[in-house]
């Protein structure tokens, strides 16, 4: 395969990876922090707000230092490897999906959850339908995560090295060739990125039964 | 159906409704009246345990619901109400009546079929709720209650929004309803419809319970002179 293509395909793995455990784990929290009032929900949700704005090459660095020879995790060898930055990526992501989905959850009118409640639904039920009047909401947060992911570089770099045919991805290779001066074609990859995030939001919003 | 002993709400330290004494009959259609802010709406609440009283008794079918909170599902069940700005799902106006059923874990396509035809919105079965007139939302918020039959209807100013043609039909729908032999709590600021429909009419003012009577006495004999005030359009307080 053309080394081009290699980077497509590894960025398609990585950002898909990373979306896969951002949103797997973010939606359900989201949903859980939004819909119950437990001690402490607040504070979890005000963490994830915080955690919306994390600085990429802060991340990069702590999952760097985790996974680093002498690091606490530097036994599974994951430094410099797609695994390494996936990790990051979806460290990254995983607050954009649950505080979203928070707030698309919370944003559903108290009236209309009483007004679901009189026609006889049960606690469940009245959860159940709540979360699909917020679906969206949560298909907004899905999508800001992965233009997080997609948008990402920082952390992928100092994680993953940026090492042909096996770290590198799109937005690592347009760094590398905007520094060598190749413009033209670090452009292209740029357009190839973009077109990529294209296609991945329109499949989102065909689930969402979009037309586009 | 209902027994109202002493019942009292307040919100803080406000008592905003105060009955000490009303029953309601099984097939009977009450008709709630007063001016804005008298607790008519805040009593359909009580009525459909979305809220406990803060005091006195509210018995339904021998149940002591005041002292049982929250009231159990099936007791819920047998209630249905529509308020009086609905709130509907995001989908289509079948997807909305045939909610409570699904709820319920019926399917009935007939039952969901019948009401909506019932509210005259056939033609918009599959249309979104989004595409909606304010009077077709109210009709779809009606519908969904009918779709559930429950034993005993609180309307809440069901026909606020709607235009004479359309008032004229869910009034006629109100007495369909209690020909099928359900009770109606109905809510309404049109002194003309109590009289058209109610069996009883009910007067609150600023959360008091002022008078109780058959809806001839209550406008041609009424007991306290505020009925009669009210009635004529007068400024009751």
């Amino acid at each position: 395969m053309s080394p081009l293509g290699e980077i497509v395909i590894l960025t398609i793995q990585v950002s898909g990876s990373a979306l896969l455990l951002a949103a797997g784990f973010g939606l359900p929290l989201g949903a859980l922090l939004g819909l119950a009032k437990f001690p402490g929900a607040r504070l979890v949700q005000l963490l994830i707000y915080t955690g919306m704005g994390l600085p990429p090459v802060f991340v990069g660095l702590v999952v760097y230092l985790l996974f680093s020879r002498s690091g606490p995790l530097g036994s599974l060898d994951w430094l410099f490897t797609p695994t390494a930055m996936i990790v990051a990526q979806s460290i990254l992501a995983f607050p954009i999906a649950a505080g979203l989905t928070v707030a698309a959850v919370r944003s559903v009118s108290p009236e209309l959850v009483l007004q679901v409640r009189s026609l006889g639904a049960t606690p469940g039920q009245e959860r159940w339908t709540i979360l699909r009047q917020a679906r969206r909401g949560v298909l907004a947060a899905v999508l800001a995560a992965f233009g997080r992911i997609v948008a990402e570089v920082g952390a992928v770099l100092l994680v993953g090295g940026n090492i042909a045919g096996k770290t590198r991805v799109l937005s690592t290779a347009i760094v590398l060739e905007t520094r060598q001066g190749n413009f033209g074609f670090a452009l292209a990859l740029g357009l190839v990125l973009l077109g990529l995030a294209l296609i991945a939001n329109a499949l989102f919003l065909r689930l969402e039964g979009v037309r586009v | 159906m209902f027994r109202l002993r002493d019942l009292q709400h307040r919100y803080g330290p406000r008592t905003v409704l105060k009955i000490p004494e009303m029953d309601i009959a099984p097939d009977e259609l009450l008709a709630l009246v007063g001016p804005s802010g008298a607790g008519k709406s805040t009593l359909l609440r009580l009525l459909h345990f979305l809220e406990k009283p803060s005091k006195g008794q509210l018995i339904f079918e021998h149940n002591r619901i005041s002292h049982q909170f929250p009231v159990p599902i099936a007791v819920r069940r047998e209630i249905g109400m529509v308020f009086q700005r609905p709130e509907l799902v995001d989908g289509t106006v079948w997807d909305n009546v045939a909610l409570g059923l699904q709820y319920r874990a019926r399917s009935s396509p007939d039952q969901v079929g019948k009401a909506i035809e019932a509210v005259e919105l056939e033609h918009l079965a599959g249309a979104h709720i989004r595409s909606l007139s304010g009077g077709e939302l109210q009709r779809v918020a009606l519908a969904r209650v009918m779709a559930i039959a429950p034993r005993l209807y609180l309307l809440d100013e069901p026909t606020a929004n709607l235009d004479p043609r359309n008032v004229g039909l869910v009034e006629e729908i109100i007495r369909d309803i209690r020909r099928e032999g359900a009770a109606v709590v109905l809510v309404t600021h049109n002194v003309y419809q109590a009289r058209r429909l109610a069996d009883r009419v009910a007067l609150l003012i600023s959360g008091d319970l002022i008078e109780v009577s058959p809806v001839r006495q209550f406008f041609e004999d009424p007991q306290d002179p505020r009925s009669g005030a009210f009635v004529r359009g007068e400024m009751v307080f």
